[in-house]
């Protein structure tokens, strides 16, 4: 398909950008007992959601920027549900038929050790939510047994499959729109792996989900631009 | 000026205030009750602040798991959530707790990034009220204020009037105050703000770009105390607006 042509087909989402916390169980695995200890106190029950606004929101090969005083950024490589009708209160079963497509995301972050309250200042700045084309559903993709690969400057830095989630792309669906209606354009993140690569100003950061292709963006240092 | 986003007549309008109602950009003039009342504004980035007024932080610290705070407990919702004037909010019937925060609404009139707090003003295009509902029930540790707490349809209510900045003569002494079925029970004044207007877009602007139509919950007062179903909850600021809302339960919205 040309590139004019998948972008008519599919063009960029224009929605609201959800990312869903800790639904990897590596993820939550990776905070041991001190999810049953302050200040979390418990596990999570339900989806834990944030927001990726709209100044976040950057394409292919658009610049990530690195802020003065932060070392290095995270890189949160996570599978996209597109959302293609109102989904409101969808059950499990149905809840794909709601997904027009699926897209590379990347949720870029300062890194932060606590998820106790929300992380708008590490994970809200511009341009820190670089999104692929989308490619229309298709029962060829499965979206419960895709491989993520992140490489930095060309070397693999991550390898993860969406088996591993807690809440699968349909679950997750369903149990978000129980309490929230999602809206065509809007994207859900279904999560991002333990263990998110560090990448630095300078460096290309490239990601890849089998059959959706590949998100690259390069780091550069604040003020350099 | 005060300025109305309605639906009426098979169609969206914008509108003025008028003596008797409002007055359509076409110019007809409607009553208040004739019109379905959407959002002000065409509405942006919506980010609110947790903990802005001392006396509310005091109110709620008995449960707070972690009670130092060094910066703004600021999170986003989505404009989904959003209703207008004289709308209904659903109660689930498994809440235990919900309640109304009557707050001042900060609307961006225009892109900025890095600004200080002596020009921050300038970006401001004007003021509305809102009625941002929490369902206690839900929080969780993480992320906290979660959005399942926090970003439920129909439990941020908005509106009625964007009114124009220059109208404002001060943003922080306007006294703000929710009735429950005619019974005032939460009072404040914006003057009790921990940050105010200026240091709150400081604040955000120093790691996002804030654009026209982003919109600032700048937080309630304390007095928070649970509604029920049938409830009349109306939030009002002085001089910026009277926002009336009705709690209804999962019937109406066809779930059992």
């Amino acid at each position: 398909m040309s590139t004019l042509a998948r972008s008519l087909s599919s063009p960029p989402p224009r929605g609201t950008v959800y990312g869903s916390l800790l639904n990897f169980r590596d993820a939550l695995e990776a905070l041991g007992d001190s999810v049953h200890r302050p200040p979390y106190q418990a596990p999570p029950k339900a989806p834990i959601l944030y927001i990726k606004p709209r100044n976040t929101v950057s394409a292919d090969g658009d610049p990530i920027v690195v802020p003065h005083g932060v070392d290095a950024l995270e890189i949160g490589a996570s599978l996209g549900l597109v959302i293609g009708r109102t989904a409101c209160r969808v059950g499990e079963a149905q809840a794909l038929e709601f997904v027009s497509g699926y897209v590379i995301v990347n949720d870029v972050s300062v890194p932060h050790a606590s998820y106790y309250r929300p992380a708008m200042r590490f994970k809200c700045r511009d341009g820190f939510c670089p999104i692929g084309t989308p490619v229309p559903r298709d029962a060829a993709i499965d979206p419960n047994a895709l491989t993520l690969r992140v490489e930095i400057d060309g070397v693999e830095a991550q390898r993860a499959s969406t088996a591993g989630l807690i809440r699968p792309a349909a679950r997750l669906l369903a149990e978000v729109s129980e309490f929230m209606t999602l809206h065509p354009g809007d994207v859900l993140m279904v999560g991002v792996p333990a263990g998110a690569p560090l990448a630095r100003a300078g460096q290309c950061v490239s990601i890849s989900i089998d059959g959706l292709g590949r998100l690259q963006n390069r780091l550069v240092a604040e003020g350099s631009a | 000026m005060k300025r109305a986003r309605v639906a009426y007549a098979g169609a969206v309008h914008a509108a003025v205030e008028h003596a008797q109602g409002l007055q359509l950009a076409d110019g007809r003039v409607v009553a208040e009750d004739a019109v379905v009342w959407l959002a002000p504004f065409e509405v942006g980035t919506v980010i609110a602040l947790g903990l802005n007024y001392a006396d509310h932080l005091k109110e709620l610290s008995k449960e707070l798991t972690v009670s130092t705070q060094d910066e703004p407990l600021a999170f986003l919702k989505s404009p989904g959530a959003l209703i207008g004037h004289r709308g209904q909010t659903r109660r689930p019937a498994d809440a235990r707790f919900m309640h109304y925060e009557c707050e001042l609404a900060v609307v961006i009139g225009s892109r900025t990034r890095n600004v200080k707090r002596a020009d921050a003003m300038k970006h401001v295009a004007g003021y509305t009220v809102a009625n941002d509902y929490a369902v206690r029930d839900y929080l969780e540790n993480y992320y906290r204020p979660n959005l399942r707490a926090k970003n439920r349809d129909t439990c941020t209510v908005i509106g009625p009037w964007l009114v124009d900045a220059a109208d404002v003569d001060d943003p922080h002494a306007l006294a703000l105050r929710t009735w429950v079925n005619g019974r005032i029970i939460q009072q404040g004044n914006t003057r009790d703000l921990i940050n105010d207007i200026p240091a709150l877009i400081e604040y955000l602007s120093g790691f996002m770009s804030l654009d026209t139509g982003d919109v600032i919950l700048t937080g309630t007062p304390e007095g928070v105390v649970n509604v029920n179903v049938g409830d009349e909850v109306v939030t009002e600021i002085d001089g910026i607006g009277r926002l009336v809302n009705t709690v209804v339960g999962d019937a109406a919205f066809g779930r059992t």
